[in-house]
């Protein structure tokens, strides 16, 4: 019964957080020091989640897509740094990367709860939904909003190794059934 | 005069480089392989060039390489073997490339 409704309340979490983003950039338009730490949050969540799937997971393949994650958002990261410095931009911190964080957190805290099969399911679940979630923000909100050109262009790339790990987490979940 | 200068350019040439053999670049740049196909000989060298700040690979499905290509950097390799070899990256799955080696 509990575990039906944690289900049910990360559900309830993945669904409506994309509405979430959605809302913050309907109501204003992120600025570009708004969008750097949007995405080094979104990155830095996704390393740490990795960081803990090294640790747990039990299966080769999930072992090794943690560490694929771990190695790209690592690259798309420090390029992200260089780019603000450049730009001489410092990212501001706003209610979706907080947002984004304490779903992150409440889902790290979840998953460490498990072990073993059920630990490798629950991370390559997430790390699909998480991965659709940050896609579907950066295609519908953060590059339209993106106003220099050169972070416009490193969240294009972005989204297209995102999307990569999305199909390769989708093929990953796929193989553990 | 310029004849002359010519065939000693020629010659070091010959003699540094065999004949026929021809290095051939490819490059991944931004998630791609480009070119997507390409042919080659036998005896060829191919310059394998990262463009991106991702680790890659090339990866030949039937096991004849596997060359790591770490963010920014080039690594070449002999071509041996004759044949059609699908290659893709390990870690970025969706990028993939054919290399026709003719014997």
């Amino acid at each position: 019964m509990f575990v039906r409704w944690s289900a049910a309340a990360a559900a309830a979490i993945l669904l409506s957080s994309p509405a979430l983003l959605q809302s913050a950039g309907a109501a204003d338009k992120p600025t570009d020091p708004q969008i750097a730490h949007i995405a080094y949050t979104a990155g830095v969540i996704d390393i740490n989640a990795a960081k803990q799937a090294q640790k747990k997971a039990k299966s080769k393949e999930v072992k090794a897509f943690a560490e694929d994650m771990l190695r790209d958002h690592e690259a798309v990261n420090k390029q992200a740094l260089a780019l603000v410095k450049k730009l001489n931009v410092t990212p501001e911190d706003n209610d979706t990367s907080k947002a984004l964080s304490k779903q992150a957190g409440d889902k790290l805290a979840e998953l460490d709860k498990l072990s073993g099969a059920a630990f490798d399911k629950a991370y390559v679940a997430n790390e699909v939904a998480y991965h659709k979630q940050v896609n579907s923000a950066l295609e519908t909100q953060l590059i339209p909003s993106a106003s220099n050109a050169e972070l416009k262009s490193l969240l294009q790339t972005g989204l297209k190794i995102f999307q990569g790990h999305q199909q390769h987490a989708e093929h990953v979940a796929a193989e553990l059934k | 005069m310029s004849g002359r200068v010519f065939s000693a350019v020629a010659l070091v040439v010959a003699m540094v480089v065999p004949a026929r053999a021809a290095t051939i670049e490819i490059t991944m740049d931004n998630l791609v392989i480009s070119p997507a196909e390409i042919s080659a000989k036998v005896g060829d060298t191919i310059t394998w060039i990262n463009k991106d700040v991702f680790a890659h690979t090339a990866t030949a499905k039937n096991g004849d390489f596997d060359v790591m290509l770490p963010p920014k950097k080039s690594a070449t390799s002999v071509l041996k073997k004759a044949g059609t070899i699908d290659y893709y990256c390990r870690y970025h799955p969706n990028m993939k490339a054919t290399l026709k080696v003719e014997p």
